[in-house]
């Protein structure tokens, strides 16, 4: 141990994270290749490897890897941005006008039972299989934690502050946007990340069912075409850059914090 | 027609009762102090005058017109300051402007004059959290002076600050009184600062929230020219400490009531 971190000082909690990896690998490449299950039902790690570079310059459902992984982004970026877009300034006006306040409440309070993946039968009829229905539900999903955390933001700014403000003549757009946005902004923050990874199951969800490209799409050719090592690989895929979209907003998001409680938001 | 007035203001929660029958004239240009034991409804009244809150009974007029919202005719400084903390010291005090859609040019004109007389230069660009808390409430003094407001209100300024601070600022506030007189209505839980401050002190009584008594303070200002002398001088005039002893018997009265 004295050695290993003489040679690389790392934490010892990253050891923990490498070993467990390392464990889960050894797992799955050993019962693959114990003959307990069939390869075709459980291909080893170094098969889908090897499948995920072959996805990358053969195509395989229309497309190679990188151009289903493009049309899923463009997809997921259009609902997220959307749901960015409506969400922050509805929640936060939400969070000012007490009539939009109990207008809107009730009915979203509803509508928020309604995971994604049921809004699918919904979004084919009206908007078809093209970009309106994927769109619908991945906006369905990455809706409310925009919503909800700018309206919950804006609900704990200092009330003296919106006086303060108020007193000096500011109209209900400058309270919203000089006050309101700015003192909920850490809590948007928080919404966006959790809106953006909502939004990527959702997305998935939606190509399962719906498109005609994508990854979704690419892993249920796969299923059809009983290529499991197809169907991991995508879900590798899933993965990775569900952990990459997370982990790139969890850094801003603790920047902006770290920027805001130096700032006295808390005054 | 007086600046401020209060015709039979009540302010009933449900079945309490926390102010009644508060009939008040403040003349233009006029420095009223309000002292009172706590829960006597001071800071509502000064809200009412702001459009902050509304009595149940009676009005409130400024300038002959009953008081509806918020406005920059009357500008607010709280105890807490209440500033931005994500603008600067330059952003806080051209806030007003903006919002008024002053041109940018004057603004900063503005600004700068108020930067200088509240002596926070070198701190234009500094966020409110880096300063301290004297400069913090200069800040917000010159906020609600920029934007040239009618009324001024002021809910216990200076509660938050150390004693040399306040004296300071107790002595900054006549400055500004003299060279740039509005219509201010103080709230303080200091009898001394009242006494130095204003001419005329009203002492509010409680169970319901009213006005017991109003004292006059103007005259002995004017003749002893006590705007012109140090807060310390004053302290020590005669007629300063027969005031204070007379504004502190009355307060005490009302606190012995409970």
């Amino acid at each position: 141990m004295s050695t290993l971190d003489e040679i690389m000082p790392i934490s010892v909690r990253v050891w923990w994270t490498v070993a467990g990896f390392l464990a889960l690998l050894g797992l799955w490449l050993g019962v693959s290749h114990s003959g307990l299950i069939e390869a075709r039902m459980l291909p080893g790690p170094e098969t889908v490897a090897s499948t995920i570079l072959r996805l990358m310059h053969e195509s395989f459902a229309g497309s190679t890897l990188q151009e289903h992984l493009v049309s899923s982004l463009g997809r997921y970026l259009l609902g997220f941005g959307l749901a960015v877009l409506i969400g922050i300034p509805l929640g936060l006006m939400m969070g000012w006008f007490e009539w939009l306040d109990d207008l809107v409440t009730p009915f979203f309070e509803m509508l928020r039972f309604i995971a994604p993946i049921s809004w699918v039968p919904f979004a084919v009829l009206w908007f078809g299989t093209g970009i309106g229905g994927p769109l619908l539900i991945i906006f369905s999903g990455a809706f409310p934690p925009c919503l909800i955390n700018a309206y919950r933001g804006a609900k704990m700014v200092d009330k003296r502050l919106i006086e303060a403000v108020r007193t000096l003549g500011a109209s209900n757009y400058r309270v919203i946007k000089d006050v309101l946005l700015p003192g909920s902004l850490p809590s948007i923050v928080t919404g966006v990340r959790l809106s953006a990874g909502i939004g990527w199951q959702s997305l998935i969800g939606a190509e399962l069912i719906v498109v005609s490209s994508g990854i979704g799409y690419l892993m249920v050719q796969g299923q059809a075409n009983f290529a499991t090592d197809i169907v991991m690989a995508g879900m590798i895929t899933i993965g990775c850059i569900g952990l990459l979209i997370d982990f790139s907003l969890r850094v801003i998001e603790q920047s902006i914090s770290r920027k805001w409680s130096q700032g006295g938001g808390s005054q | 027609m007086s600046a401020i007035e209060f015709h039979n203001v009540g302010r009933k929660f449900g079945a309490y009762e926390a102010i009644a029958d508060v009939s008040l004239a403040v003349r233009d240009k006029e420095f009223i102090a309000i002292v009172g034991p706590s829960g006597c409804g001071k800071t509502t009244l000064m809200r009412m005058v702001a459009g902050l809150e509304f009595p149940t009974e009676g009005r409130v007029t400024v300038n002959g017109r009953v008081v509806r919202a918020p406005g920059p005719d009357r500008a607010v400084v709280f105890q807490q300051f209440a500033l931005l903390p994500w603008r600067t010291v330059r952003e806080n005090i051209g806030f007003g402007l903006t919002c008024t859609g002053t041109a940018a040019s004057e603004k900063r004109k503005l600004v700068d004059h108020y930067i200088k007389m509240m002596h926070l230069d070198g701190h234009a660009d500094s966020y409110p959290h880096q300063l301290s808390g004297g400069m913090q409430q200069r800040v917000a003094l010159a906020r609600s002076y920029v934007i040239d407001p009618d009324v001024l209100l002021m809910d216990e300024p200076f509660g938050a600050l150390d004693a040399q601070t306040r004296t300071v600022m107790q002595e900054e506030l006549v400055r500004l009184a003299r060279d740039n007189p509005r219509t201010v209505l103080f709230i303080t839980h200091s009898v001394e600062e009242a006494v130095y401050l204003a001419d005329r002190i009203v002492v509010m009584g409680k169970k319901p929230g009213c006005i017991r008594e109003i004292i006059d303070v103007s005259d002995v200002r004017t003749s002893e020219a006590w705007q012109e002398l140090g807060i310390d001088e004053v302290m020590d005039l005669p007629s300063f400490v027969h005031l204070r002893t007379r504004v502190w018997r009355l307060l005490r009265s009302q606190m012995d009531d409970e």
